[in-house]
C-alpha cells in the first residue's frame, strides 16, 4: 500500500535567492494513513517549515520549496505532488485532505466573530453545508472536541473562553472537513500544564474515533512520547534520526538524540531533585514573608468597588541562603504577582517582608521571563550592566569595570561583550547577560520569574546549570518561579505549589513531587508529560480554576495546615 | 553615521539629502557674505530685469538681485524653521514623556491642552502673539513652535505610554534607578527614531508655515530678504516679472520636497518592520 504521504529530499528556502538560505536541506519520510509522526527539534531546525511545506502555507511566508517531491495521495485516490500544484488545487487540499491547528489559540481565531459562526464557515467552505445543517453540524463538532455546554458556547466570541477552550475550536475547525491528515504545530505550548494534558488526550481519542494520520511538532520529546507511531528529530534543517517511537527513545543512535534525551531536564517525579538543601543547619532565613496579599480592584468608580481580583490571597514562606524556593502554578495561580510584590513592582495590599541582609544595599534582585524585552535595545553591554551600580551611588571606575568582566566570565560571556548591543546576543546569552546584570549589586537573594521558559530546551539545561554554579559559588538564595515542573525539579531544593492565589502544598522537593499530598498538586503532576510514564493514559478533566473575583470585604478562611512529612506541609481542603 | 549612509542608499533619501544640502550650502555661503551680488544694494538702471547671465535669476522692482536674496532668504527661512522645530520638539518631548509617565489626570491635563492648541491655525496663533509682542522673526519662532508642540506630544506620548510597561523598566526599578536615568536612557532613547522622523515631517511644515507668515507680513519685516516676502512683494507684477515669482515659489516648492522625502526616507529606514530587507 502506498502511504499517505511521502516527503522526497524536501528543500525549503526563504528570501530572494532560496537555493542559498534553505532552512531545510533535504528531509525525506513516510506517513501512512492513520499513523501518528513526531517531529521534534528546537527553534531553527525547520520543523515548522517542514510541516507548514506539506500544505505549502509556507508561500506566505516568504519560503520557496527549491526541491524534492511532496506526494499525497488525495481521498478519491490520485495521487498528488504538492510541490507542483496550483493554488486552486492547494486551496482545496488545504481545506478537505489536510487540517492544520497552530500554537496561538489567541491569535488564530478571529476576534470580531462568534465561534459558532467560525466552524460554521469551515464547514460551507470544506463540506457545503448552509444554514440549519451548517449549525447542527457546528454543534456537533463543538461537542466532538468535547466542549461543556456546547449549545451555548456557540454564540461565544474567542476572547469569552479560555486557553485551552480556544484551542479545543481550533482542533474543531480543523477537523470540520474531516481531514486525512492533521497538522499541529506545537499545539499546547501555549498552554498550561494541566490543558495540555487534555488536549493531548483529546487528539489521541479523536485520532482513534477518525483514523486520520497525524504529525505532530513540538519542541519537548517528552510530549509525544504517549503519542506518536513515530519521531523524527531534526536540527540545522536536516532529520537526524527517525524511527519507531520506543526505538528512538530507548535506543537513540544519532549524537542529538540522545542531548535530548539527557541533557534536557525530564520530569521524573522527586528522582533528580537536588538533596545539597541548607535547611536544618542552624541559619537564619534571609526572607521571610508572612501573610503577603495582593488585590488588584474591580469596577469603574475608585470609590465604590465592586470587588478585588484576590491575585495573592495570604502567601506565607521563609528563603534560607543559599536555597531555592520553586514556585510552581498555572497562569492565574498568582505566582508571578507573588514575585512583583516582593520587588514592590506591585503594591502590598497587607503582608509583612522581612530581609536580613549584610551584604547590600538591594538584596532582592530579578531576572525576567523574556530576555528579550528585559533588556534596553538601544544601550550596550557595559550601559546595561552599569546601570544598577550608577543607580546606587558607584561611580564608574576601574573597580566597576573589573566587576562586570568578572561577571561576564562567570556567567560566560566573553570580555568583549561590553562594547556590543543586547541585539547582537542569542536568547540564552541575554539571559545570561540579565544574570550578571542581576548580579551587580551582590544580591542575597535573587527572583527568576519564569527565567528559562522563553529558552530553547537545551540552552535551558546550560543555564539551570550556571544558576547552580552561581548559587553555591555565591551563596545565592533563589526564588525560583515557572510553569515546568520539569525545570524546577532540577534546580529547586523546596517546592510551594500555588493555586488560586494560596499556597496549597510547600515542602522538600523530592517529597513533594515523590508523594504529592493535596489534590490540585496531584493533579498538576499527573499531567507533567514524561517519557517514563508514556504508555498511560490521560482522562479529560474538565476542571476549572475558580473566579478570583471576590466581593468588597471577603475574606478567605484561615488556612489550616497539615504534616505530611518531615518539611511537607499541606494545606486542608475546604468544600466549597 | 550608519543612518547617513543609509539615507543615500534610499533612492528617495538621496534625492532629499542633495535638496538639503543645496540649500544649507546656499545659506551658509549667503551667511559669510558669497553671494553674487549685494542683496540690499538697488542696480536702479537694471530694474525688472529677467534672468541674464549677470543676473542669474533677474532683477526685482527696486533693481535687487533675486538670487542674492533668495540665498539669504533661505537661511532666513532655516534658520526660523530649525529654531522652531527644536524649540517645538524639547517642549512636545518633555510634555509627552511627562504625561505617560505620571498617568491618570495628569496625563488627561496635559494632552487636552495640547489638543486645544492643536486646533488653532498656525496664523490665528500668530496674530495672537503679535498683538502681544509686533511682528518679526521672534513672532514666527515662537508660533510655528508652538503649533508643533502638540504634534511632537502625540508623537512621544503613545509609544512611552508602551515602553513604560516594558520589562527592562521593571528592572530598572528593581535596583533603584532614579526616574531621570529612566525617562531619558530607557524611554527618551528608545524614541529617537520616530522624533528623528517627525523632525524631518515638521522642518518641511515649519519651512511652508514661516514662507505664509512672512506673506501676510506677519513675519519676517523687510528690508530683510525672506522667501515669503518675496513672493508677496512679487504678486503684482506676474505679469510683467514671472521670474519674481516662480524662483522663490521653487524654492519653497524644493526645500519642502527635500525634507519630506528625507523624512519619508527615514521612516522607512528606521521602520523595524523594513529593517529586515535591507540588511
Amino acid at each position: 500500500m502506498s502511504p499517505l504521504l511521502a516527503v522526497r529530499d524536501l528543500h525549503v528556502g526563504f528570501g530572494r535567492a532560496p537555493k542559498a538560505n534553505e532552512v531545510v536541506r533535504g528531509v525525506s519520510f513516510d506517513l501512512s494513513a492513520g499513523q501518528t509522526l513526531a517531529i521534534v527539534g528546537e527553534s531553527g531546525s525547520g520543523k515548522s517549515v517542514t510541516a507548514l511545506s506539506i500544505n505549502r502555507l509556507v508561500d506566505f511566508g516568504g519560503g520557496r520549496i527549491t526541491g524534492g517531491s511532496i506526494t499525497l495521495q488525495r481521498a478519491d485516490g490520485s495521487a498528488l505532488d504538492i510541490t507542483g500544484a496550483t493554488e486552486k488545487t492547494l486551496r482545496q487540499v488545504r481545506g478537505r485532505d489536510i487540517g492544520m491547528i497552530f500554537q496561538e489559540p489567541m491569535t488564530s481565531l478571529n476576534p470580531v466573530h462568534t465561534i459558532g459562526a467560525q466552524i460554521e464557515e469551515a464547514l460551507r467552505l470544506n463540506r457545503d453545508l448552509t444554514g440549519q445543517a451548517a449549525r447542527s453540524g457546528a454543534l456537533d463538532m463543538l461537542d466532538r472536541v468535547r466542549i461543556p455546554d456546547a449549545k451555548s458556547r456557540l454564540g461565544y466570541y474567542p476572547h469569552q473562553l479560555s486557553g485551552g477552550m480556544r484551542q479545543r475550536v481550533m482542533i474543531a475547525m480543523a477537523l470540520a472537513s474531516s481531514p486525512r491528515l492533521l497538522i499541529a504545530d506545537e499545539p499546547t505550548t501555549a498552554l498550561d500544564v494541566t490543558v495540555q494534558a487534555q488536549i493531548m488526550a483529546l487528539l489521541a481519542e479523536l485520532r482513534e474515533e477518525t483514523g486520520m494520520a497525524m504529525i505532530f511538532i513540538t519542541h519537548d520529546i517528552g510530549l509525544v512520547a504517549g503519542i506518536a507511531d513515530r519521531i523524527m528529530v531534526m536540527q540545522g534543517g536536516l532529520a537526524v534520526e527517525q524511527d519507531e517511537t520506543d526505538a528512538v527513545l530507548d535506543r537513540p543512535q544519532h549524537d542529538y538524540t540522545r542531548h535530548l534525551l539527557s541533557a534536557v531536564p525530564h520530569f521524573t517525579a522527586g528522582k533528580a531533585a537536588r538533596s545539597d538543601g541548607p535547611r536544618g543547619t542552624e541559619t537564619k532565613p534571609v526572607v521571610v514573608v508572612d501573610d503577603l496579599v495582593v488585590r488588584f480592584p474591580v469596577g469603574r468608580n475608585p470609590f465604590r468597588p465592586a470587588g478585588a481580583v484576590h491575585a495573592v490571597d495570604g502567601v506565607d514562606f521563609d528563603l534560607m541562603p543559599g536555597e531555592t524556593l520553586g514556585i510552581v502554578g498555572e497562569s492565574g495561580s498568582g505566582k508571578s504577582t507573588t514575585a512583583r510584590a516582593i520587588l514592590e513592582l506591585t503594591e502590598r495590599k497587607r503582608g509583612r517582608l522581612t530581609v536580613s541582609s549584610s551584604r547590600s544595599r538591594r538584596p532582592i534582585q530579578m531576572v525576567f521571563q523574556d530576555p528579550f524585552a528585559s533588556l534596553n535595545p538601544r544601550l550596550n553591554v557595559e550601559a546595561l550592566l552599569a546601570e544598577p551600580a550608577i543607580a546606587n551611588g558607584q561611580r564608574k571606575d576601574a573597580a566597576l569595570l573589573e566587576r562586570m568582566t568578572f561577571l561576564l566570565d562567570r556567567v560566560g560571556l566573553p570580555a568583549d561583550a561590553l562594547t556590543r548591543y543586547p541585539h547582537q546576543f542569542s536568547g540564552g546569552q541575554r539571559q545570561r547577560l540579565c544574570i550578571a546584570r542581576a548580579l551587580m549589586l551582590n544580591p542575597d537573594v535573587v527572583v527568576l520569574d519564569e527565567a528559562v521558559s522563553a529558552l530553547d530546551v537545551s540552552v535551558q539545561a546550560k543555564v539551570l546549570d550556571l544558576l547552580i554554579d552561581l548559587q553555591r559559588e555565591f551563596g545565592l538564595a533563589y526564588l525560583f518561579i515557572s510553569h515546568d515542573m520539569a525545570v524546577v525539579e532540577r534546580i529547586a531544593h523546596r517546592i510551594a505549589v500555588m493555586f488560586a492565589g494560596q499556597i496549597v502544598e510547600i515542602g522538600n522537593a523530592q517529597a513533594v513531587l515523590s508523594d504529592p499530598q493535596h489534590s490540585y498538586t496531584k493533579r498538576l503532576i499527573a499531567a507533567v508529560p514524561a517519557i517514563e510514564r508514556r504508555n498511560q493514559h490521560f482522562s479529560l478533566d474538565a476542571t476549572q480554576v475558580p473566579s478570583l473575583v471576590r466581593p468588597p470585604g471577603y475574606e478567605p478562611p484561615e488556612a489550616v495546615w497539615r504534616q505530611a512529612g518531615g518539611d511537607h506541609q499541606v494545606r486542608l481542603e475546604t468544600v466549597t | 553615521m550608519a543612518i547617513i549612509s543609509a539615507l543615500f542608499r534610499h533612492p528617495s533619501g538621496r534625492i532629499g539629502m542633495a535638496i538639503i544640502v543645496v540649500y544649507l550650502l546656499a545659506a551658509l555661503l549667503a551667511a559669510i557674505g558669497l553671494t553674487p551680488h549685494d542683496a540690499l544694494k538697488m542696480y536702479t538702471i537694471d530694474r525688472l530685469k529677467p534672468p541674464s547671465p549677470t543676473f542669474w535669476m533677474g532683477t526685482d522692482l527696486l533693481g535687487r538681485d533675486t538670487l542674492s536674496r533668495l540665498m539669504l532668504g533661505i537661511g532666513q527661512s532655516l534658520n526660523i524653521a530649525f529654531a522652531a522645530v527644536a524649540c517645538a520638539t524639547i517642549a512636545g518631548s518633555v510634555i509627552g514623556l511627562l504625561a505617560a509617565w505620571w498617568g491618570s489626570l495628569w496625563d488627561g491635563i496635559l494632552m487636552r491642552l495640547m489638543d486645544v492648541l492643536l486646533a488653532f491655525p498656525a496664523i490665528l496663533l500668530a496674530l495672537l502673539i503679535i498683538a502681544i509682542v509686533g511682528p518679526g522673526t521672534f513672532t514666527s519662532v515662537t508660533a510655528i513652535a508652538i503649533v508643533y508642540t502638540p504634534i511632537f506630544a502625540r508623537v512621544v506620548r503613545g509609544p512611552a505610554l508602551s515602553l513604560k510597561r516594558r520589562d527592562f523598566v521593571d528592572a530598572a526599578r528593581t535596583f533603584g534607578s532614579s526616574q531621570f536615568y529612566v525617562l531619558t536612557r530607557h524611554l527618551l532613547l528608545n524614541l529617537v527614531a520616530p522624533l528623528a522622523v517627525q523632525v524631518t515631517l515638521a522642518l518641511a511644515w515649519a519651512l511652508l508655515t514661516e514662507a505664509g507668515l512672512s506673506f501676510l507680513g506677519l513675519g519676517t519685516q523687510p528690508p530683510t530678504p525672506s522667501l515669503g516676502l518675496m513672493l508677496s512683494e512679487s504678486k503684482n507684477l506676474m505679469q510683467q516679472a514671472p521670474w519674481l515669482m516662480l524662483f522663490p515659489a521653487l524654492t519653497i516648492m524644493l526645500g519642502i520636497l527635500g525634507f519630506n522625502l528625507t523624512g519619508d526616507a527615514l521612516r522607512d529606514i528606521l521602520d523595524p518592520r523594513t529593517q529586515g530587507r535591507s540588511a
